[in-house]
């Protein structure tokens, strides 16, 4: 597929209370955002493990993104520090698998962020459209 | 493994299926591997199709079941008990969610989207498939609730409880009960006094015998949880005797001879070294402040029969189901030198000068100095460029032009001069604005990034301010007081509150509820919640609804005797745990603990407090922690059915004639859809004709008549006489 053809799969880990309904928010203001891009919404970001994030990639995600709560996170004060914690870990195991640390990004998504969500998603498509796709890059074992 | 699933894929009347293709999902999925039904439906949420929901269920011995819609934020809790009603277990029930996150987002691309909700409901199929049948957790609970903080929020709660049969505990660190307000003079907008409020709080507390008042008390330490909290209190004594007599207690307090400074009323008088706050202070019995009276043998000896210096800290437990946190804000202390504050005189603060005015009643005289002109400057301390304080405390405005109103009415001929930044009288506080613009109160805007500077000046204190409504020209102002009209902050024992409780902290450093419009009294910590101005800036008013409403949600939960909990929470698999420690290090809530296991130690999750946030899992090296539902089965299945290939029926082939004449092929219409058929009844009748006929809301019938009309199901045949409104008949 040509890099002008290519529309980069990309996953989103959002939390129930706060980034998903702001999400949900992008929808009901009828934002436009990639068709590509599928939500998996969790109580808290710091919940996630490497080995979803690895998962995904191995499954043929372009990206993974982090929708995280930062300080409004009403589980830990330290949320952003132990979701931080989490990538730095999933980037070790991508750069052993060949895969681009830029492949994953995290910001806070309040629940009223529609526009802040798109236009990440936006940011994050070109980044991805820029590095390809997944498969030509990964090595991993399936 | 699930082997009977059915799945249910909602039009949402048009919003879903004007850009997902659901008729085709629905027989793509029917062909699918362990689903045995495969529907889509006008509108999943309405009760006929709850109730066929429930009979396809039961008919089919269905084991599981996927409902593709709206948000699950909307619905959620319908199917599940949809699940309920048909008896299958709710965590066998998954909402895909493809309206706001698929039809909406996507209606630019209706084939992405189509491509994308099969993706999602595929996914849904597979978690679906692993989900397990867990049952909530039950837990008694005590019927006893400890309120923190015996301020107005808490008194009002604390009466609210009791009186629909609560014990309630309330605990105040001070001496007297009251907080704030007591401290306040006239209150807006009601104009009554703070210290009558609270008498008249005090008196409703003390007639209800299933509230035990506590003054003097700290939390020492809090164990357990939801349902049972065991918190140990610490009381300082008063050291008064407990059978003194009224009269000599009373003659002590006038005849005692050593004076000191009365923070009460911000040292500007002072005060005995046995006292009340003032004279009216709840409860009636005064406190001994050892320390002053250090020195003073002859007067002790006097009054022996009156103390007891041999009283001691005493620390007495509790035991509530549920906590309630009401322990309110300070105010803002401007530091040295900002604004002029402590480095130029008269200056002060805004409860400074309310209790200046209620001492000073006929003349309004300070450091030897009538005062004549008195300016205001307002967010001091509040909407911080720089600073922390980000937030607007939303009622100091009104209380400064409260007290310009007061002052006006209370003196003569004063001046007062008002620098804003922005009026925030929200709601009827206007009428207070008015009233002091109307009185002759002058208003000056100035810009935050060029804030008045202050300076004394020869006679009187000067202060120069950029006026932003006319092109930022500079004026100077000659006042002989300036009041630094101050917001609220969290409060000093605030971090230690929250140690105590587990309650999150905010930025701001106030209280964090769950969500502050979904769940504004909640916290994350089951059983505790808070409200009043602990949580944020807040007038009085606000803080009584917001502790009412709290006191509501903890009758509810407590009234049962038991509490039911969703089973999402942590659990450990006892084979592969080898007890590093790192899930409990994580832990905010202390919820994992070491425990001896056989011949091992091993983590063990407190089910009661455990808050299935998840953030001991990624931390756990053996992958021996997980929470309920979010496992890495169902979490990868989800990535997996994601991914999985799909292809759809080219329908594009199709004519737009074709496609337009085709009459929606419902399994089954809404009832109200059946209601308004019947009411046309072959002839044909306007919306008010129908609404009234089927005693529906005329709003609802218009809504359901269009989208009827928009599915072919009616349509309009001609306007009434009037012109006022379409005849619609059936179509076909």
């Amino acid at each position: 597929m040509s890099k002008e053809n290519f529309i980069p799969k990309i996953l989103v880990f959002s939390t129930d209370k706060i980034s998903d309904p702001g999400i949900d928010q992008a929808g009901l203001r009828k934002l436009h955002y990639s068709p590509a891009v599928y939500v998996i919404s969790l109580p808290c970001s710091s919940g996630i493990k490497a080995r979803w994030i690895m998962h995904a990639f191995q499954q043929g995600f372009d990206g993974v993104f982090i929708a995280a709560d930062g300080h409004e996170c009403s589980y830990s004060p330290k949320c952003a520090e132990h979701t931080n914690t989490i990538i730095v870990e999933s980037q070790v195991l991508m750069k052993e698998n060949n895969i681009s640390p830029k492949r994953i990004r995290m910001a806070a998504i309040c629940s009223v962020c529609a526009e802040p969500f798109v236009n990440h998603m936006e940011n994050f498509s070109r980044i991805l459209s820029e590095l390809g796709s997944i498969s030509a890059e990964k090595s991993l074992v399936p | 493994m699930k082997e009977k699933i059915g799945v249910y894929i909602c039009h949402c009347g048009g919003n879903i299926s004007d850009y997902v293709d659901v008729e085709e999902l629905s027989k793509m999925f029917f062909a699918e591997e362990n689903v045995i039904i495969s529907k889509d439906v006008m509108f999943a949420c309405a009760d006929s199709n709850q109730k066929a929901m429930v009979n396809d269920i039961k008919e089919n011995n269905l084991d599981a079941i996927v409902v593709a819609s709206c948000s699950p934020k909307l619905h959620l809790h319908t199917f599940k008990n949809v699940a309920s009603r048909a008896g299958i277990n709710p965590t066998n029930y998954v909402q895909v969610n493809i309206r706001e996150q698929c039809s909406w987002p996507h209606s630019d691309k209706p084939k992405d989207a189509t491509l994308k909700a099969a993706g999602l409901i595929r996914a849904g199929i597979n978690r679906v498939s692993h989900s397990e049948s867990l049952d909530n957790i039950e837990i008694q609970v005590k019927r006893a609730v400890l309120v923190v903080g015996a301020g107005v929020a808490g008194m009002k709660a604390a009466i609210d409880l009791a009186r629909l049969g609560n014990d309630v505990y309330l605990v105040e660190k001070d001496y007297f009960v009251g907080g704030r307000i007591a401290q306040s003079e006239k209150l807006f907008m009601s104009g009554q006094k703070g210290k009558d409020i609270i008498a008249n709080l005090f008196a409703q507390v003390k007639s209800y015998n299933n509230i035990t008042l506590f003054t003097g008390a700290t939390i020492e330490k809090v164990t357990g949880s939801l349902g049972n909290f065991h918190v140990d209190i610490n009381i300082k004594p008063r050291y008064i005797q407990s059978n003194a007599n009224p009269t000599m207690l009373k003659a002590a307090m006038n005849d005692c001879p050593i004076s000191v400074d009365d923070e009460f009323s911000f040292g500007f008088k002072k005060r005995k070294a046995i006292y009340k706050n003032y004279d009216e202070a709840c409860p009636d019995v005064p406190v001994v402040d050892v320390e002053a009276l250090r020195d003073a043998d002859e007067f002790i000896a006097k009054y022996a029969s009156c103390f007891d210096f041999k009283q001691q800290d005493a620390v007495l437990s509790l035991h509530a189901g549920s906590v309630l946190v009401t322990t309110g804000f300070d105010s803002y202390q401007p530091k040295e030198g900002e604004f002029g504050f402590k480095t130029v005189p008269n200056v002060v603060t805004l409860p400074e000068f309310n209790k200046l005015m209620a001492l000073h009643p006929d003349k309004l005289v300070f450091n030897n100095k009538a005062i004549k002109s008195v300016a205001f400057i307002y967010c001091v301390g509040n909407r911080q460029a720089k600073g922390e304080n980000k937030y607007c405390s939303r009622q100091c405005c009104t209380s400064a032009i409260y007290t310009s109103i007061q002052l006006n009415e209370n003196y003569k001929n004063i001046t007062a001069y008002h620098l804003f930044r922005d009026i925030r009288t929200y709601g009827k506080q206007e009428i207070l604005y008015e009233k002091s613009s109307k009185q002759g109160d002058i208003y000056i805007r100035y810009d935050e990034k060029e804030p008045p500077v202050v300076s004394q000046g020869a006679k009187s204190i000067l202060i120069k301010v950029k006026d932003f409504l006319t092109s930022k020209k500079e004026l100077e102002v000659e006042a002989d007081m300036l009041v630094l009209v101050t917001g609220m902050v969290a409060r000093d024992d605030s971090k230690l509150i929250s140690e105590k409780f587990k309650i999150p902290i905010g930025n701001d450093k106030f209280f964090n509820e769950i969500h502050p419009k979904l769940k504004p009294v909640e916290t994350v910590i089951k059983g505790v919640y808070i409200g009043g101005a602990c949580q944020g800036p807040k007038n009085i008013s606000e803080s009584v609804q917001s502790s009412l409403s709290a006191a509501a949600k903890i009758n509810a939960l407590l009234k049962g005797g038991t509490v039911s909990l969703d089973p999402i929470i942590a659990r450990v698999n006892n084979d592969l745990c080898v007890w590093c420690g790192k899930c409990a290090e994580v832990c905010e809530y202390t919820a994992i603990k070491e425990v001896e296991e056989g011949d091992k130690h091993i983590a063990r999750v407190n089910e009661a407090i455990c808050t299935g946030c998840g953030i001991c899992a990624p931390v756990c090296k053996t992958n021996a922690i997980e929470i309920a539902q979010y496992t890495d089965m169902e979490i990868e299945s989800l990535i997996d059915g994601f991914m999985q290939e799909v292809t759809l029926t080219d329908n594009e082939t199709e004519s737009h004639e074709e496609a337009e004449n085709e009459t929606l092929k419902m399994k089954e219409f809404p009832q109200i859809w059946k209601n308004i058929l019947q009411s046309i009844d072959g002839g044909k009748k306007n919306i008010p004709q129908i609404a009234e006929e089927i005693s529906v809301d005329t709003d609802i019938v218009t809504y359901h008549v269009m989208t009827m009309n928009k599915y072919n199901v009616v349509m309009a045949d001609g306007m009434d006489e009037k012109e006022a409104s379409y005849f619609y008949k059936r179509k076909n």
